[in-house]
């Protein structure tokens, strides 16, 4: 099949901080989408879509909207958690093509590791009686043990080690460490260790919900950024050499009785994107995979077709998830949100990173990338979530 | 001894659930629409997700099943939680086919002592505070 090359990311940024006192979350997002249209050689008149996922004291979307000053011709305010980025992306690059707008900006601003956010470890506090929180409340399950849960189970049927899974969290510091602002924000997190880690360190960090160690949970922090998409006309006249947008799927997974809890969201959303695109898991040279967990890119790499259900243990060892390994595909060059930022819905920074390492200017760049894939995935992991998958090209 | 979180009403999908608990009963729902091949509904809800209808059926389960799988939480600290020490979680499989969250106790040490296959039987844990005691799963 075919990709219809119609919508690209023509403008990015990435805010440089991870721990912002005294920046909203406004800020953020503002700042992000000026830079993002400086990036691209657009005005700031020139927008003519919002993608926005609700974030931000003023509550997104219609809110945006009248902050900025813009009036645009597209509103889609589809939250769906960390994957929310990847679903605007698809909804972007469909809108375009179906000629409904020019510019698209999709913005993201959080302070949560200002305002102490307990993502991971704190109640999951619900404004009015519902059956959900009426079945799960009682039983105090943080976010992070709905995780482990996935990974408990993974351990039981495929024979996954703690090793294994601790490679991906050793690929995503070896990028880091190479990341300015990846070191910063260890940094200024306050990290035990800003520096490369082996599987043993990772082993040795402590259990925060069994079978979950620290150093396999994603950062705290603030940060935000913001990307642009653009039509092919546009495309052409902007600063940047265009990356192309040229697969998407969206999928939503639950739990349900007698259901597998180790597969993902993914294994529906993967396989659309990649027909859409007409490219092949193995083609994929950058693979940018929600790292909230280790257990979440183990399952998603899985779901997408890089390896069998059951054996991204043998896949990841030896370490092929490097940006230097020769073997590829390399995993999260920014760092991660295990490593470089993870404000709490981290699916903008798989694009931006996807964009950088297409454009040649990542800090663990992969000579000649050619094509990466975003996956989001939004929600949890062992409950209730969504996939979003996006295929990336160079130009 | 015992402090969860309280289930809160009104709710109307669950109240049934949990007037069930009150009195010892761990209640599921089956559909009975004709020609729908679902099996039992969980979480309790108002239609069958498998045909859309609303002509469902309260059971009591016999309140045995096996973990499907588990966490240990080594930090909460939303009150009730805070000072539990490890606590499980878990995803407990009934017998008569339906996935409910819950906790596995009565182990010495839920971070050795808990295992996925394990079975279990229900107990309905009775709270300092509060109406409903809440179903949780002692191995048997």
């Amino acid at each position: 099949m075919a990709q219809e090359r119609q919508a690209a990311i023509v403008g990015i940024h990435e805010y440089p901080l991870r721990v912002a006192p005294g920046v909203s979350a406004m800020n953020i997002k503002v700042d992000s989408i000026r830079a993002a249209l400086d990036d691209a050689g657009l005005k700031w008149s020139d927008v003519d879509a919002i993608y926005d996922a609700q974030d931000g004291e003023a509550g997104g979307g219609l809110q945006l909207a009248a902050y900025l000053g813009l009036r645009p011709t597209i509103l889609d305010t589809t939250q769906v958690g960390g994957s929310s980025y990847e679903f605007h992306a698809a909804h972007a690059m469909r809108d375009i093509a179906a000629g409904k707008c020019n510019v698209a900006v999709l913005s993201y601003g959080s302070t949560s590791a200002s305002n102490r956010v307990a993502i991971g470890t704190g109640g999951r506090v619900t404004p009015a009686p519902n059956w959900a929180a009426n079945m799960e409340m009682p039983y105090g399950a943080t976010l992070i043990a709905n995780y482990a849960m996935v990974k408990q189970r993974h351990m039981h049927e495929y024979g996954t080690t703690d090793e294994q899974f601790a490679g991906i969290s050793v690929a995503t510091r070896h990028h880091a460490m190479r990341n300015p602002e990846a070191v910063k924000a260890m940094t200024d997190l306050q990290f035990v260790g800003v520096n490369e880690i082996t599987p043993r360190d990772v082993l040795d960090s402590r259990v925060v919900a069994d079978p979950l160690h620290l150093l396999e949970c994603c950062m705290i922090s603030d940060g935000g950024g913001a990307l642009i998409i653009a039509s092919a006309d546009v495309a052409r006249g902007c600063r940047k050499p265009p990356v192309w947008l040229i697969g998407a799927g969206e999928a939503t997974k639950y739990r349900e009785n007698g259901g597998d809890i180790t597969t993902s969201a993914g294994a529906q959303s993967g396989p659309i994107a990649f027909a859409e695109a007409g490219v092949a898991p193995d083609e994929i040279d950058i693979a940018m995979i929600y790292d909230s967990f280790t257990i979440t890119v183990a399952v998603c790499l899985e779901d997408l077709g890089f390896c069998p259900k059951g054996e991204i243990g043998p896949y990841v060892e030896g370490g092929r998830l490097a940006f230097d390994s020769g073997e590829g595909p390399a995993l999260n060059t920014d760092g991660g949100g295990l490593s470089s930022n993870h404000p709490g819905m981290r699916g903008i920074f798989l694009l931006l990173e996807g964009a950088r390492q297409l454009r040649g200017e990542s800090t663990s760049q992969v000579p000649g990338a050619r094509l990466a894939v975003a996956h989001g995935n939004g929600g949890l992991l062992g409950g209730t979530h969504t996939g979003g998958t996006v295929i990336l090209a160079k130009d | 001894m015992a402090n969860r979180p309280q289930p809160r009403f009104p709710e109307p999908h669950t109240e049934p659930f949990w007037e069930g608990a009150q009195q010892g009963e761990l209640r599921y729902q089956r559909c009975d629409s004709a020609g729908c091949e679902s099996d039992v509904v969980f979480y309790p809800r108002q239609h069958c997700p498998a045909c859309g209808g609303n002509d469902l059926s309260w059971h009591v389960s016999k309140g045995e099943g096996s973990v499907y799988t588990f966490s240990v939480v080594r930090q909460n600290r939303m009150p009730g939680f805070i000072d539990l020490g490890a606590y499980s979680v878990a995803y407990v499989d009934l017998d008569e086919g339906f996935r409910m969250m819950s906790s596995v106790v009565g182990v010495d040490d839920p971070t050795t002592d808990i295992a996925i296959g394990q079975r279990v039987r229900v107990d309905f844990e009775k709270q300092d505070e509060g109406d409903y005691p809440i179903p949780v799963f002692r191995p048997i």
